[in-house]
């Protein structure tokens, strides 16, 4: 192991992530994984990594800053919601792979859109796999390091990675912020509500009031139930569009509990729950009905389009230093 | 034998077989025989399975398959025998319904009219029958309360219950698996670790089996919590 990278600050809402944890929400465990995918892969793709399986820092609002505790160089690699990223004080725009020496510091700090940026090393962090995954999720204390947002001091362990490319800027056309429709399929209780509330939902804008990595809570028109809200609990998917008692959309978003008895309007697609991620308090969306067969082909394109992300790296001149370079 | 059941799309990467709206052991057989039939068939692309009161999640990854052909596919299995399930076991669990395990039950006694030992006795006269894991981990959610127990939910949720704690609302109980607020009651409280996420299966109790109380003295909690702790098994099996 070449050693670690040692957190210096960890802002509010750092956690690790991988891609998830899979198969065992059977039994009432909360699958985790990245708020925003298309970034978080962007950033492993960039790395050469496992788009999924290797795991990474999601950083929050709060920021971050870490140090390369390392006796060689490592690759890392961020992008994800316009963040703004100095090397030793020296931005470095707000997407790119770099080689980071030993002794160097990276921060971040949010910037003019977006609330979740990744950081990706070569090789993945090393942190433990347990039931089968390393994302972190802190309510149940699963995962990362023992189940809790990162602290000051913390040591994130590597493994051995090289660094076989050259430091580049990553400008991928799904990092920046677009204020297109987020697409919902209507289900499975999509009959639970009548022709007015589905066109209050689907004619209006929405505010974000409130958010973290289990749900969203939007404000608009109310939209009325026809037939109660309180179901027999059943399944609950990524971006299960909810609505309680309040008559508000509540979006189920990566750490949501496998079931629920609330029923469930539709559900974000996967091509757009990353962008509804980076929605911050206060900001609006609109939504756009979509039926099944569009939200796959949509999502296809989506992941075809991030699989490619090395078509998205354009090198970096003056590497490794390089001074005064705004994002 | 599936023929009645509703496909309903949850996004594009999952999708809900229904075959009811009620809680009830004929729906919940369904789900299970279902269940079964993937876990014996697999399809490729499908990611997990999460069995509910009254239907199955199928999560799928749509880069290797499409709702419309995962419901053909389940839909096959209609002509095929239904898997033959292992038998259920019955489960008998130790819990104290004397403080300080059963933070809730007086105020749960209080609501209800009636006297806190009768709700322990109501509580513990049952036989559950486990319907499904949800909400959080190793949260075994329970049918066949006493309708003398229905209460409803907290309007606000209680500072966290302890893992182990035996939950009560909406005429629904449950047991914690671990230690989570929650707009649930308090009953009282089991020394068994019927959950755990470092074991492998991290949860004894499956669905489809059944579960009855024995009330112990508080006394007797620690001895049992230790037991527990040691990896040895509080709670016992009847044929």
């Amino acid at each position: 192991m070449p050693g670690a990278l040692r957190i210096l600050r960890a802002g509010f809402g750092a956690t690790i992530q991988d891609g998830g944890r899979h198969g065992q929400l059977r039994y009432g465990i909360t699958p985790a994984g990245p708020m925003d995918w298309r970034a978080f892969r962007t950033a492993n793709l960039a790395l050469g990594n496992h788009a999924e399986r290797a795991a990474a820092v999601e950083i929050g609002v709060g920021g971050i800053e870490v140090f390369c505790a390392t006796t060689t160089p490592i690759g890392v690699a961020f992008c994800g919601g316009g963040f703004s990223w100095r090397r030793d004080g020296r931005q470095v725009g707000c997407a790119a792979r770099l080689i980071l020496r030993p002794g160097e510091t990276l921060t971040a700090h949010p910037g003019r859109h977006g609330v979740f940026a990744y950081l990706a090393v070569s090789g993945g962090l090393a942190t433990p796999v347990e039931l089968g995954s390393r994302a972190t999720h802190t309510r149940s204390g699963i995962g990362g390091i023992d189940g809790r947002m990162l602290r000051d001091g913390d040591l994130l362990p590597l493994f051995a990675g090289g660094w076989p490319f050259g430091e580049a800027r990553i400008s991928a056309p799904w990092l920046d912020g677009d204020p297109a429709p987020v697409r919902v399929v209507l289900g499975p209780q999509d009959d639970y509500f009548g022709a007015a509330a589905l066109n209050a939902f689907f004619g209006a804008e929405f505010r974000l009031t409130a958010g973290d990595r289990m749900a969203y809570r939007l404000e608009g028109p109310e939209i009325a139930h026809e037939r109660g809200f309180n179901i027999v609990s059943d399944g609950i998917a990524l971006g299960a569009i909810q609505i309680a008692g309040d008559r508000k959309p509540l979006i189920l978003m990566a750490d949501h509990p496998p079931t629920g008895g609330y029923p469930k309007l539709g559900h974000v697609i996967r091509a757009d729950i990353g962008r509804l991620a980076q929605l911050r308090p206060g900001e609006t969306c609109r939504f756009l009905p979509v039926g099944v067969e569009e939200a796959r082909a949509a999502w296809l394109a989506c992941e075809n389009a991030v699989a490619a992300t090395s078509r998205h790296l354009r090198p970096l001149q003056s590497a490794p230093h390089f001074g005064g370079r705004s994002p | 034998m599936y023929r009645e059941a509703r496909f309903l799309p949850a996004g594009e990467s999952a999708l809900v077989v229904e075959f009811g709206a009620r809680i009830d052991p004929a729906l919940n057989d369904q789900v299970r025989a279902l269940d079964r039939a993937l876990a014996a068939n697999p399809i490729a692309g499908v990611v997990e399975t999460v069995p509910t009161y009254r239907s199955l999640m199928v999560h799928f990854d749509p880069r290797l398959l499409s709702t419309a052909a995962l419901v053909e596919r389940i839909r096959s299995f209609e002509a095929e025998a239904p898997i033959e399930e292992k038998p259920p076991r019955h489960w008998l669990i130790p819990v104290c319904y004397e403080p300080p395990y059963a933070e809730d039950l007086s105020e749960v006694a209080a609501a209800l009219g009636l006297s806190a030992p009768r709700v322990a006795e109501l509580h513990a006269g049952a036989t559950y029958r486990v319907y499904m894991y949800g909400f959080a981990p190793g949260y075994v959610f329970l049918g066949g309360l006493p309708v003398e127990l229905a209460i409803s939910r907290r309007p606000q949720p209680r500072p966290p219950v302890p893992a182990g704690s035996l939950l009560i609302a909406g005429g629904q109980a449950l047991i914690a698996g671990i230690s989570m607020p929650t707009g649930w009651y308090n009953l009282g409280c089991t020394p068994t670790i019927l959950f755990d996420w470092k074991r492998d299966p991290p949860a004894s109790i499956d669905i489809g089996d059944t579960v009855q109380f024995e009330p112990v003295e508080a006394a007797q909690f620690a001895t049992l919590q230790q037991a527990a702790a040691q990896g040895r098994t509080v709670a016992r099996q009847k044929a």
